[in-house]
């Protein structure tokens, strides 16, 4: 994983709330095996007309989106399946942010670990952005800021740890691994009973 | 000590170590897998040179992209092939046990965790699948996670995490005929909104969950998802060791007896609180029916459709007008009547044995409407032999409903089992989404009941029209 490096972008707006995974990604590009190749597939449903063709209308199809790297989304970004081809696919088609009001849980934890950054903003600051989405932000994990063109700086909430691997580009493996001790010394004392080689 | 809720206690048996700056490090007991969201994270331990912790607290079984059609066949869809395929040749090099294709085991694999016993109360539960949450049903704590973390449970049993909110839903009262475990979750659903449970871990409570079996419990429990919560838990009583006791990854004597009077210890104490609470009068429950693109927008099945001119916020309102164009629906309507093309019932949400015995009980001696295709999809070869053995399969092949294959099929249709663009099903899966089983489908979640009575009349019916 890269270093996660402050930026600045141009939003593309998307206004509707609880966009699901299967919208994200629909299931049946599921199939693969492979992380790849499923930046063309974001939003496979609503991009592209019934003969496979992008609509020229749909918003991740213009040039200025996909020059952009912040996804503004309605409320409950991310909801239903725990696919993690979600966030696969938004980090391919190009974004490394999304902005909402509210995330699901599997969805904001699989984002974090992809290098793309959940943001929650609070509700006035949500509906300023969608009525001025043609302006550049500027996002900055290392102080939990989202700077507009005002100059005024948003605070937003991470998880203190999950910060720290995206600023130094490190999956939560590692650190796990390095308490095998402790793992193994639980599991001398912790009745668990089964066995599913039995 | 202070009163603790049973999540509380299931939390706290699993934190393995706790630093500062650092979420817990939480121990998992089971692992299930299957082919959609493990290959990756296979392929992620064989980069790194890592072996599977634990391969007798994991399990593998085919289920998504796994076809319905009689096992004799080949896989046609040859990148769904090479999927369970992948899954098989992964199990075998890191030693896990993978009920395939040709197992009597296979089916979906929240159907098979209870099934085979290998879900226990307080147990720590993790798939790559949100509808993990069903294991809860047992009292166990199970939760859907990503393949990265499918990948550091092979490699550790331990994953990081951040303690939830607790979330008390209560539910008294007796449910009225024809009405179901599925008609509480989805009135849950439209209650709290399918955000409704964010952050939080749901406990079910009240006279109207101890009065569920199992399987009913299970219903209820794998929908926590749709509401948001990643979590949904019923505390062990004599039903879950009833259920239990025998089954084949169950304990056994002494072994059992000490489990019970573990897991005797599980249920909330008194006095113990939580975060957020919820009512629910089960005695004032309709049977439930969605008519919107997500599970929350659904509604008592004699109700009208609610009209986005009535709603104040904007996003919200506009979200309601897009599901109904997409639905191509009314506002102002009821949705009694409406035709449909397609009847599924299946899914990790209504496919096991009772569900199969409560629809089959609308067919038995009626016929499928003509013109609606009906697909009857057990869970497990398990529930498929089982519902042979009590010719229930010929009930609904009598009826004119398709039998098939045990596996998750139309629910999220990534086997070759979907609606055509344009159609209406009533589906007894979890999932309303837009293209959910199919593109440009259109899916109307209910239980099996208003399923076979739809399936019986064509139209979205009242199954207690039925009933008599």
């Amino acid at each position: 994983m890269n270093k996660f490096t402050p930026f600045k972008s141009r939003l593309v707006p998307f206004p509707v709330d609880n966009i699901d995974t299967d919208q994200i990604i629909p299931a049946r590009f599921l199939k693969t095996i492979s992380k790849d190749g499923l930046g063309d597939q974001l939003f496979f449903d609503w991009r592209y007309d019934a003969s496979g063709q992008p609509k020229p209308d749909f918003i991740l199809n213009t040039p200025a989106a996909k020059a952009s790297q912040i996804l503004l989304a309605g409320d409950n970004f991310g909801c239903g399946s725990s696919r993690e081809h979600a966030p696969w696919a938004l980090t391919q088609y190009g974004f490394r942010a999304v902005i909402s009001t509210s995330f699901a849980d599997i969805f904001k934890q699989n984002s974090l670990k992809n290098s793309l950054l959940p943001i929650v903003v609070p509700v006035d600051i949500h509906a300023e952005l969608f009525r001025n989405p043609e302006v550049e932000v500027t996002v900055d994990l290392a102080s939990q800021t989202l700077t507009l063109p005002t100059g005024r700086a948003v605070k937003f909430p991470v998880d203190e740890f999950a910060r720290h691997c995206l600023l130094e580009g490190i999956d939560e493996l590692g650190y796990i691994l390095q308490q095998e001790p402790a793992i193994a010394k639980f599991e001398a004392s912790h009745p668990v009973t089964i066995n599913t080689l039995s | 000590m202070k009163p603790r809720t049973i999540i509380e206690k299931i939390w706290e048996n699993h934190v393995v170590a706790e630093r500062p700056g650092a979420p817990a490090l939480f121990y998992i007991d089971l692992q299930l897998l299957h082919e959609v969201t493990s290959p990756q994270a296979f392929d992620g331990l064989r980069k790194r040179g890592l072996k599977v912790r634990r391969p007798d607290r994991a399990i593998a079984t085919t289920d998504h992209s796994t076809p319905t059609t009689p096992r004799s066949l080949p896989i046609v869809d040859k990148v769904a092939a090479a999927q369970v395929a992948r899954l098989v040749a992964n199990c075998k090099e890191f030693g896990i046990q993978c009920f395939s294709l040709d197992s009597e085991h296979q089916g979906i694999v929240h159907v098979i965790g209870p099934e085979m016993g290998l879900t226990q109360p307080g147990m720590t539960v993790v798939c790559g699948d949100s509808h993990t949450a069903t294991h809860g049903a047992v009292g166990a704590l199970g939760f859907g996670i990503g393949t990265s973390e499918v990948e550091y449970v092979l490699a550790s049993q331990c994953l990081l995490q951040n303690r939830s909110q607790t979330f008390q839903v209560l539910v008294n009262g007796a449910l009225k005929r024809g009405v179901t475990a599925k008609d509480i979750i989805l009135a849950l659903i439209a209650k709290i909104g399918i955000g409704g449970g964010t952050g939080c871990i749901l406990e079910y409570c009240g006279s109207a969950i101890r009065a569920l079996s199992m399987e009913e419990r299970m219903t209820v429990c794998n929908m926590s998802i749709e509401g948001g919560a990643r979590a949904g838990l019923v505390a062990p009583d004599d039903t879950t060791y009833q259920y239990l006791n025998g089954r084949h990854f169950a304990p056994k004597g002494a072994e059992w007896d000490a489990a019970v009077a573990r897991w005797k210890q599980l249920p909330t104490d008194d006095g113990a609180t939580y975060d957020k609470s919820v009512t629910i009068d089960a005695s004032a429950l309709e049977p439930m029916i969605t008519f919107g693109t997500n599970p929350g927008m659904g509604m008592a099945i004699t109700a009208s459709i609610p009209d986005p001119s009535d709603i104040s916020d904007p996003l919200e309102r506009d979200s309601l007008a897009k599901a109904l164009r997409y639905m191509d629906l009314a506002p102002g309507k009821p949705l009694l009547g409406h035709p449909v093309d397609v009847v599924f019932i299946g899914s990790c949400t209504n496919s096991r044995i009772s569900d199969l015995r409560s629809a089959a009980a609308v067919f038995k001696g009626r016929k499928v409407h003509p013109g609606v295709r009906v697909m009857v999809v057990p869970g497990s070869q398990e529930v498929r032999k089982q519902a042979q053995a009590e010719g229930l399969d010929q009930v609904f092949r009598d009826a004119g409903a398709d039998w098939r294959e045990a596996g998750c099929s139309m629910c999220i249709a990534m086997n070759g089992d979907q609606l055509q663009p344009g159609e209406y099903s009533v589906s007894t899966s979890n999932r309303n989404f837009e293209g959910r089983q199919g593109k440009g489908g259109r899916t109307f979640l209910a239980s099996p009941l208003t399923a076979a009575a739809t399936a019986v009349r064509g139209v979205v019916s009242d199954v207690r029209e039925l009933l008599g």
